[in-house]
């Protein structure tokens, strides 16, 4: 099955939490996603094993980063059902406020869609939806220019 | 000045503890070399933190955990003491994809460290720095607290 027929098939089947079993990385880290309205959320359950800082305790910085650039790739590959999973060009974050020992929820939003660039910005929370952890951005390349001829 | 109680530990060993906070384990992350103001970590190739089930390429969340960790070790490098610090922001550009299997590695340079600010550079590479997978730069708030020596 192409990456395409799999989301349809996730959809059709009303699976909105088995995405990510599409992306290893997913899973290492402890990502679930559900459906919340229309759009589909990804949380990210406390695992002792992202813990960066134990004495607060903290999650990890790169954890934060991980989690937010594969909400906002699961976020754009279910909204678009592209044939292959977009490649991440540049990301960017900014951190707010510390990462407790807890549950974090993600909210993506696709800034700009083009034939081959998509712009996301994403931001996190843990307790209270107004007061995110932090906020990044990222651009994935949905498809690449074909090489001119000479 | 540097508190006698922070001259017990030797570089490197508490660049071997930034490299052993329990996401740093999980990711087996190794300390390969330090000198100056730079140290290099090791993020070993796994199944386990695949983005890109198709190719098999390691997910930029991955490498975004390495070039945070290498960054922090540069910076308890620079300083000289056990003080923490937070990661204010993180940016990385993914200039090309490392091939499958290849074992990951970021080459970090504090090259500026004020009273309350740290300036990190880093460089990602497989086997050659001089054609790196990403480059990334990221700043850090310095606390007066000291990182936990367990």
């Amino acid at each position: 099955m192409t990456l395409t027929e799999q989301i349809k098939d996730l959809k059709s089947r009303c699976d909105y939490s088995s995405i990510v079993d599409l992306i290893p990385y997913a899973k290492f880290i402890g990502i679930e996603t559900s459906m919340v309205g229309e759009q589909l959320i990804s949380g990210l359950r406390f695992l002792d094993s992202n813990i960066g800082n134990p004495a607060i305790p903290a999650l990890h910085g790169g954890v934060l980063a991980g989690f937010m650039e594969t909400a906002a790739l699961l976020h754009l590959i279910w909204e678009n059902e592209p044939a292959k999973i977009p490649k991440v060009i540049d990301f960017s974050i900014d951190y707010l406020r510390p990462a407790v020992a807890a549950s974090t929820y993600s909210n993506c939003k696709i800034v700009r869609l083009g034939n081959r660039v998509a712009l996301c910005d994403i931001f996190i929370w843990q307790d209270d939806i107004q007061q995110p952890i932090a906020k990044a951005r990222v651009h994935f390349l949905m498809s690449e220019n074909l090489p001119l001829d000479s | 000045m540097t508190k006698p109680s922070d001259m017990a530990l030797t570089h490197r060993e508490y660049l071997n503890k930034v490299s052993k906070t329990p996401h740093a384990k999980k990711l087996k992350l190794a300390l390969i070399s330090s000198e100056d103001n730079s140290v290099t970590l090791k993020l070993p190739f796994s199944d386990e933190i695949i983005g890109d089930p198709i190719n098999r390429i390691v997910h930029g969340g991955a490498i975004s955990s390495l070039v945070d960790t290498a960054c922090g070790a540069a910076v308890f490098l620079t300083q000289n003491n056990l003080r923490a610090f937070a990661t204010l922001d993180l940016r990385i550009d993914h200039i090309r994809a490392a091939n499958s299997g290849e074992d990951i590695y970021a080459t970090a340079e504090c090259y500026r460290l004020t009273h309350t600010i740290a300036f990190v550079r880093a460089t990602v590479f497989t086997d050659n720095i001089s054609n790196p997978i990403a480059a990334s730069i990221a700043t850090f708030m310095r606390s007066n607290k000291q990182f936990p020596v367990n």
